[in-house]
């Protein structure tokens, strides 16, 4: 049986199709995945964003549409999905796929573009509990993004620059539209580029961890999302979560389209 | 007079208010500057020369993220600060 | 002889101007009618805040004269400059002014100030000046923030709260619409009433996140005027909400930047269903001018006491 989760996130919609397999009687699940970028929420149509994803990923995969049993969606976008048979949330989407990967992860932190939230899981991928930081760019990726942008740097430089600093310099500014303002002060007072870089991710892993400290800081901690891609950041969250250690999945910003394919696949049972 | 600390952001609307007449002759003997687990709380000479309790300025903007641990999501049975202040003067709004 | 004069073409030097969207008009004025030389006490009022400064000379309790400008990198320079533009233009001296209070986001920077004093309390001293004793509910939208404040007739606060954290419903979140659409921020509110009907706000609370909802807006047909329509209604939704958790009483006052702005404000009238009390006085001074009122009645009570 192959199903599909679809992630229509703010920036980008992750498509991933999984096929269970029956290996000798047990269940084993094997999964293909596609990114589509859309460029800006309105530059396509989000639902007809979300046809192209699909057929894009289905083409890949040398499959048609009728090959796949069920698709759910899950995302800010998932109501535009015409064609998924249900929408669940990125909480419990993304918790599933996280635990699938780390079985032993209970609490998992999610850092996308516009939202950052934390998961305390159980060992079948439930999310029991979440905290999250929704439409205000300052507790995700695009606070970083902003910051990077007035340095002058690609988000990737700016992570890495800030592994280069051992300061801890703290920001007033809460907002991102003030927290511009407040970089380009300090650019102007010859604060070093890699100094800035790391109070600007130690800003955002303190907030996000303030989200994950409200469900509790438990067992193996799995940061998925797009900023996994940042070792600056996931430093910082090492740091202000005061874990030595966070599991990193190769393709972080899949998870909950993962998660999402996964409990389609359960419901089906 | 009603001092309310904090903001509302995309998120949602965070504030502590203080009502600042029941707070002058004060009847908890300041209870509420060591209630607090995060000493948010702190006594100031307010505009009009009265001696009255604030939240600090850094917590004002970081409201929601330092209550955080009084609050279990999804409800909470007591918060300390309001607790000690026995007159009434504190409220949270969320 | 017939000399045909051709004129060489006059070439006009182009320089590429570097447009600042976000700049507003800065302005020094002074009451010609009054002469302070002759006033028994003279009192200024310093207001740095983190987009503008002013200050506010108050002559035996009366407005006199102020300057509104930009506030520079170094707030200290800021208070000094602000002040020095308002003196040059009346031949005072810091020497001639009994008291100074100083107030804003900067207050401690003012190095000259006698007094530190809340803009929340200067707002609505400042207020029951500009609006008169009637002035109960003040909505101040600043450049880093938004305060709800309500007063007694006496212009003392009796409820407030300020929102200093998020951009949305501040004077920043206007200038990032302004330099997005590449309009003079002065423009934006006369534009959003230039459309063929009125749109929706902009679903987002946060300035970021509008921002991409206004690209996309663009993308989708929206006119440039249609966009600063909706986003001039999400800013009025938006601090109306903010207004509301302390409620509004008629005698609403409106002071700070925005308050020029009529695509914000006459979207507040209409949620309220409330008008806006008029003034005559740049609303941007409120601040300021509480500052140096309250110099005044602190001068004055040395003065009797002495």
């Amino acid at each position: 049986m192959i199903t599909a989760g679809i992630d229509m996130g703010s920036r980008s919609i992750k498509v991933v199709l999984l096929e269970e397999l029956n290996v000798n009687g047990a269940p084993q699940l094997k999964y293909g995945v596609k990114k589509v970028h859309i460029m800006m929420p309105g530059d396509l149509d989000q639902d007809v964003a979300a046809d192209k994803a699909y057929d894009e990923a289905l083409a890949s995969a040398g499959l048609k549409r009728d090959d796949v049993k069920v698709v759910f969606a899950t995302g800010a976008g998932r109501k535009q999905v015409g064609f998924a048979t249900e929408g669940i949330t990125e909480m419990t989407a993304g918790a599933k796929g996280a635990v699938f990967m780390y079985p032993q992860a209970r609490t998992v932190v999610d850092v996308g573009a516009e939202e950052g939230r934390g998961m305390k899981t159980d060992a079948e991928g439930r999310a029991i509990d979440f905290a999250g930081n929704e439409k205000c760019a300052a507790g995700a990726g695009s606070f970083a993004e902003a910051m990077s942008r007035a340095l002058q740097m690609t988000l990737k430089e700016f992570g890495e620059a800030s592994l280069l600093s051992d300061k801890s310099i703290p920001m007033n500014a809460q907002c991102t539209v003030f927290a511009e303002s407040e970089v380009v002060s300090l650019i102007h007072s010859a604060t070093p580029k890699n100094d800035i870089a790391k109070a600007v991710l130690d800003a955002v892993a303190s907030r996000v961890c303030a989200m994950v400290r409200r469900v509790g800081i438990e067992g193996e901690v799995v940061l998925i999302g797009g900023m996994v891609h940042n070792a600056g950041f996931v430093q910082s969250l090492k740091v202000a979560m005061g874990v030595d250690a966070i599991s990193l999945p190769d393709m972080p910003e899949y998870i909950s389209a993962l998660g999402c394919a996964m409990i389609a696949a359960e419901r089906q049972h | 007079m009603i001092a309310n600390y904090g903001y509302k952001d995309g998120s949602g609307e965070y504030y502590i208010s203080i009502d600042t007449d029941k707070c002058i002759d004060c009847a908890a003997g300041r209870a509420c500057l060591t209630a607090c687990p995060k000493q948010m709380f702190e006594i100031i000479t307010d505009d009009y020369d009265d001696e009255v309790a604030w939240i600090k300025k850094p917590n004002c903007r970081t409201l929601s993220y330092d209550c955080a641990d009084c609050k279990p999501s999804g409800g909470y049975t007591s918060l300390p600060c309001m607790t000690a202040c026995t007159p009434g003067a504190i409220k949270h709004s969320w | 002889m017939n000399a045909e004069v051709t004129a060489a073409p006059v070439v006009a030097e182009t320089v590429p101007e570097k447009k600042e969207f976000w700049r507003w008009q800065e302005n020094v004025w002074i009451d010609e009618t009054k002469d302070w030389k002759t006033a028994k006490i003279v009192t200024c009022g310093i207001d740095v805040g983190s987009v503008s400064s002013q200050a506010v000379l108050v002559v035996d309790g009366e407005l006199y004269g102020f300057n509104s400008m930009r506030t520079g990198n170094n707030s200290p320079d800021s208070a000094t400059n602000a002040l020095q533009g308002v003196m040059d233009k009346c031949g005072m001296k810091l020497e001639d002014i009994h008291y100074v209070v100083g107030t804003g986001y900067g207050r401690v920077n003012v190095p000259f100030a006698h007094k530190a004093i809340t803009e929340i309390a200067c707002h609505a001293r400042g207020a029951n000046y500009m609006g008169g004793n009637g002035v109960r509910t003040i909505l101040d939208m600043g450049g880093q923030d938004c305060k709800a404040i309500h007063c007694d007739e006496k212009g003392k606060v009796t409820n407030f709260l300020m929102n200093d954290k998020c951009a949305a419903g501040t004077g920043r979140g206007m200038e990032v619409i302004s330099d997005l659409m590449q309009i003079p921020i002065a423009e934006l509110g006369p534009r959003s009433f230039d459309v063929d009907v009125e749109p929706a706000a902009v679903s987002s609370v946060c300035v970021v996140f509008a921002k991409s909802e206004a690209l996309g807006l663009l993308k989708a047909g929206y006119t440039k005027n249609k966009v600063i329509a909706a986003y001039c209604q999400a800013m009025a939704e938006r601090v109306v909400s903010l207004l509301e958790r302390i409620g509004v009483e008629e005698g609403f006052f409106i002071t700070g930047g925005i308050a020029k702005n009529p695509g914000v404000v006459k979207r507040i009238e209409k949620i309220l269903g409330i008008k806006a009390m008029e003034t005559k006085v740049d609303s941007q001074i409120a601040g300021a001018l509480g500052a140096a009122l309250f110099g005044y009645t602190l001068m004055s009570k040395k003065a009797a006491a002495a």
